[in-house]
């Protein structure tokens, strides 16, 4: 376990070096999602009553959204200079593989989602100080859902010609679950109703994310050697 | 032999179906029969049945070409998928249309309604990924692994009827212990299920065959690019 561990942040870390360097992804997904969060003031009206009802909707269309564009490049990024055949040809498993690329996806996401909450919650001032333990644990819990569907279906499509058509068209359906269940917690939290009654959705959440990272794991080495 | 069993199924089928609908239309309670396109449930639910099946015998067919590494088992994972696909659409554009009469609406965002588009989403996906790789161990190989994670999402959706309680009807079927619909309501939906059966085999013979047929081509291609 603890050389998994080690291999593990080892990739995660080289991920996270190569995108500081360039900081691609995470100024492209931020400024996306600004975008997204300017688009949306035109489509209600961000001061009336109503607004409270999709809040959440809203704040995880937009992370959805940005984090599609980050996780497009986890493994396309890899395609220059043969770097994935470098790193298939490491001695190391699929898995461990996989999971250093989705816990540096994890961190790039959880990154651009902290500041857009800033921005949300001034924008369209929505207070979310007073419940921002629980919405941050139900952001680490559907964000790790994000991650893994996203990391998984980016080596999946990697060597397509279509890829960045092919990832949304596929990623977004198998986030519906996620997604529906962050949205309604979320929108549950921002209106003041404690994290309790909605219980359900958080055991949905946790089982979507033991389920698919097992999954995960143990297909990645069918995907990228075969 | 393939042909015969073809012929049997479609026999089986007709058969079956002719039966049912006398049933459904002719000798249904009054009461029954009275409310509002009752009849198109038992359209809808053998045909949701038929699509989640279908989706199962995918996910055996795409273990079975991991393990195997055999493209036949590749062609019927991908036959089967695309059947029961078909009968995945049945389902949501019966359900529909009965929503339109008992709710005044053709769709509502409920978590069923949307659990089975979403499961129809996904395996459009699949098809499309299909089509979107020209060789065929990749192709096989992707599609498999898919289909596998398809397969936990239709788990998702089959498990949301009971987590979620919405407007869709709650399950009335004796089997789900919803304390069935009345007594000789239900065998002709589950004798429809076993014709819906009997036409997706056909269906998915009929693909596998094509599918073998494509794979045919593409080899003697190949091969004649290669001289």
């Amino acid at each position: 376990v603890g050389s998994w561990l080690r291999q593990t942040l080892t990739i995660a870390a080289k991920d996270l070096r190569a995108e500081m360097r360039t900081k691609e992804a995470l100024n492209a997904s931020f400024a996306f999602s600004l975008v997204i969060l300017v688009l949306f003031s035109f489509a209600f009206d961000p001061t009336s009553d109503e607004f409270k009802n999709f809040s959440g909707g809203l704040l995880w269309m937009t992370y959805s959204f940005a984090g599609a564009l980050a996780l497009n490049r986890s493994f396309a990024r890899e395609l220059q200079n043969d770097c994935l055949d470098g790193l298939v040809a490491a001695p190391l498993p699929g898995g461990v593989l996989f999971a250093g690329k989705a816990l540096a996806n994890y961190a790039l996401l959880l990154a651009v989602e902290i500041v857009s909450l800033g921005v949300f919650a001034i924008f369209y001032n929505v207070k979310v100080i007073p419940q921002l333990g629980p919405l941050f644990g139900v952001i680490l819990l559907a964000t790790w859902a994000m991650t893994v569907i996203g990391t998984m279906f980016s080596a999946l499509t990697v060597n397509l010609r279509m890829r960045e058509m092919m990832l949304p068209i596929m990623t977004y359906p198998f986030l519906i679950p996620a997604l529906m269940a962050a949205m309604v917690l979320t929108t549950d939290l921002l209106n003041g109703m404690p994290i309790g009654q909605d219980m359900i959705w958080v055991k949905l959440l946790v089982l979507f994310d033991v389920t698919f990272t097992t999954l995960a794991v143990f297909t990645i080495d069918i995907v990228l050697v075969g | 032999m393939r042909e015969r069993l073809m012929y049997g199924f479609a026999a089986v089928c007709a058969a079956i179906v002719t039966w049912t609908l006398y049933k459904i239309f002719f000798e249904l309670p009054a009461e029954v029969k009275n409310v509002g396109a009752y009849q198109i449930i038992y359209f809808h639910v053998p045909a949701a049945f038929t699509a989640l099946t279908g989706f199962f015998v995918a996910l055996g067919a795409s273990v079975m070409y991991l393990t195997t590494g055999k493209l036949k088992y590749d062609a019927f994972a991908a036959a089967v998928t695309e059947v029961a696909l078909a009968f995945a659409t049945v389902n949501l554009v019966t359900g529909s249309i009965w929503g339109r009469y008992a709710w005044g609406i053709w769709w509502t965002w409920d978590a069923r309604l949307t659990s089975m588009l979403t499961c129809w989403l996904i395996y459009a996906g699949y098809l499309v990924l299909r089509r979107s790789i020209e060789e065929p161990t990749q192709r096989a190989k992707l599609s498999a692994v898919l289909s596998i994670f398809g397969c936990v999402d239709v788990t998702f959706v089959y498990k949301a009827i009971e987590w979620f309680p919405t407007q869709h009807p709650a399950p009335v079927l004796s089997i789900r212990s919803g304390g069935g619909m009345g007594p000789g309501l239900e065998a002709p939906m589950y004798w429809n299920w076993l014709g819906f059966m009997c036409l997706a085999a056909v269906f998915v013979m009929v693909r596998t065959r094509q599918e073998d047929m494509s794979r045919e081509i593409d080899s003697l291609r190949r091969m004649a690019h290669s001289y």
